[in-house]
């Protein structure tokens, strides 16, 4: 079931004009925001499908930069967005892509600061909600609407046991969790969407395993 | 965890409590919130209607001049006495307008199940209140049946125009609102489906082409329509009119006739009413050769 709540359905509250092309877009940039930590000193913002061809009337593109910038849906701010982002001293590129997606409303977002970079593509898929199906090339499924914490590690035998035991002991729930990875042996991320907020305490935690890269953590 | 309606149905009847009920137990259940806290939400959203609908009815104009303004006059031509359709009809249509207007002039409002259409729900809501006099609570529950169905839909097929066209947006709009004036009204659960069914029936094949990929032309008007659609399909089903057809068939029709619907009828601004002479000029006019710096200058302004 794509929608789970009353209230992907009633709502959100938001700045017009469209749920998916607005709301959505601007969830999706707070998403990428989230993982990425801090504001980025670029932004790279390709559009894809319905995004490509209406983004103009949609205010698609101020809506991804205010999630970038982090305002919320109903952020009255939102549509000066890119004049904010442009005081604030981002570069920001929009490109539109021929290529057919899997979903009309696609979107990927490249953000950079110095030696840090993150790729990550998300769809839109009506009424507001949102799915991120890619990040650094890795293909996940994450809605960015509940607790969740990603976790980059070597591909070793024993990780996935000794983050879940972290979480066992620390009485997190796990309600969602996938791992990917890019080649045997490599880098993998493990996607674990938890019913409850994540301590810094458990986050320090999984950062000193062996093996583990980077935890992200994304919070409701 | 209903799926469809029949199981939505066969849950209400089961337990002997309303539609908006059977969404409520379930949210508290998905979301691990008190059923205070659960209500306390829509009624913030309940709350965001109400000020959107206000401000539509003052009178309120998009950036770009397509639309704004109708709302107020379908409001003084009910006052005038004049009108032919009955008074509950043409308030629920103004009121639809008004929030579309406010949304397309990038004000705040509550997507029901988008924002393209979120005028049909509460403007059908606010003008049923007038003869139904309901209470806070029922004008919340009202809300809780049209996510319900809503929820079936989303999951079901689509609610989104680029993947299912207008039918997924006002199409669904309208059948959750019928649905919900239904059990409002103190019809059953299933008569309350038989709405949804007769409504979405009539918005199959819909297609989305918004002028300039603007969610103005023909959004708002979409949605006069749907409301004054819902509030038909309602008094047909509490009349005692049922639908053929079950009410997920035509949910699980509506989704096939989404994917087969050609994208440049998806929100593309490729066809139907984008692709007109006047369409196209208006496009033109209003982003002139395609770059994006006249849209944010009409925003900032």
């Amino acid at each position: 079931m794509k929608y789970r709540s009353a209230f992907d359905i009633i709502g959100p509250v938001m700045i017009g004009p469209s749920s998916s092309h607005t709301a959505g877009a601007a969830r999706i940039g707070r998403v990428a925001r989230t993982l990425f930590g801090k504001l980025p000193k670029k932004a790279i913002i390709s559009l894809y499908g319905s995004f490509a061809k209406t983004y103009k009337g949609h205010g698609t593109d101020f809506a991804i930069i205010a999630g970038l910038l982090d305002f919320d849906t109903f952020d009255e701010r939102m549509p000066k967005s890119l004049e904010i982002a442009q005081e604030k001293g981002i570069e920001v590129i929009f490109r539109t892509e021929e290529a057919i997606t899997n979903h009309p409303n696609t979107v990927k977002i490249n953000l950079f600061d110095g030696q840090d970079k993150l790729e990550m593509v998300g769809i839109s898929i009506g009424g507001g909600t949102i799915e991120i199906t890619e990040l650094n090339s890795f293909p996940l499924k994450l809605s960015g609407e509940h607790p969740a914490v990603l976790v980059i590690h070597q591909d070793r035998f024993g990780i996935i046991s000794a983050v879940t035991s972290i979480l066992s002991r620390c009485e997190i729930n796990i309600g969602h969790m996938e791992v990917s990875r890019l080649e045997k042996g490599e880098m993998a991320l493990m996607v674990i969407e938890v019913d409850q907020k994540i301590e810094d305490m458990v986050i320090e935690e999984l950062k000193n395993l062996a093996n583990v890269t980077q935890i992200i953590r994304m919070v409701e | 965890m209903f799926r469809n309606v029949a199981e939505l149905i066969e849950l209400a009847e089961g337990n002997q409590v309303k539609i908006a009920e059977i969404m409520i137990r379930q949210e508290i259940e998905v979301s691990g919130l008190s059923r205070e806290e659960v209500i306390a939400k829509m009624d913030m959203n309940l709350m965001i209607m109400e000020q959107a609908v206000e401000r539509g009815l003052n009178g309120v104009h998009s950036h770009t001049g397509l639309t704004g303004g109708d709302a107020v006059l379908l409001q003084n031509y009910i006052k005038s006495g004049k009108a032919l359709g009955g008074t509950i009809l043409l308030d629920a249509v103004s009121k639809a307008v008004a929030t579309n207007e406010v949304n397309a002039a990038m004000g705040v409002i509550c997507a029901t199940p988008t924002a393209g259409s979120a005028g049909v729900v509460p403007g059908t809501l606010f003008a049923v209140k007038e003869k139904l006099n309901p209470t806070r609570e029922e004008m919340i529950e009202f809300l809780f049946t049209a996510a319900a169905f809503g929820f079936v839909v989303a999951n079901n097929a689509s609610i989104s125009g680029a993947a299912g066209g207008c039918q997924a947006e006002v199409g669904s709009a309208s059948g959750m609102a019928a649905a919900s004036i239904v059990e409002l009204a103190g019809g059953s659960p299933k008569q309350a489906a038989e709405a949804m069914a007769i409504t979405l029936k009539n918005m199959l094949g819909l297609v989305c082409d918004p002028v300039a990929g603007l969610v103005e032309v023909p959004c708002v008007k979409r949605n006069a329509m749907g409301a004054s659609n819902a509030i038909t399909a309602a008094d047909m089903a509490l009349a005692g009119v049922t639908s053929r057809i079950p009410c997920d068939e035509v949910i699980h029709a509506m989704f096939l006739i989404g994917q087969s619907m050609p994208s440049t009828l998806r929100e593309t601004a490729e066809g139907g009413l984008a692709a007109t002479p006047t369409g196209r000029r208006l496009e033109q006019e209003i982003f002139g050769s395609g770059n994006t710096v006249k849209l944010k200058d009409l925003v900032i302004s």
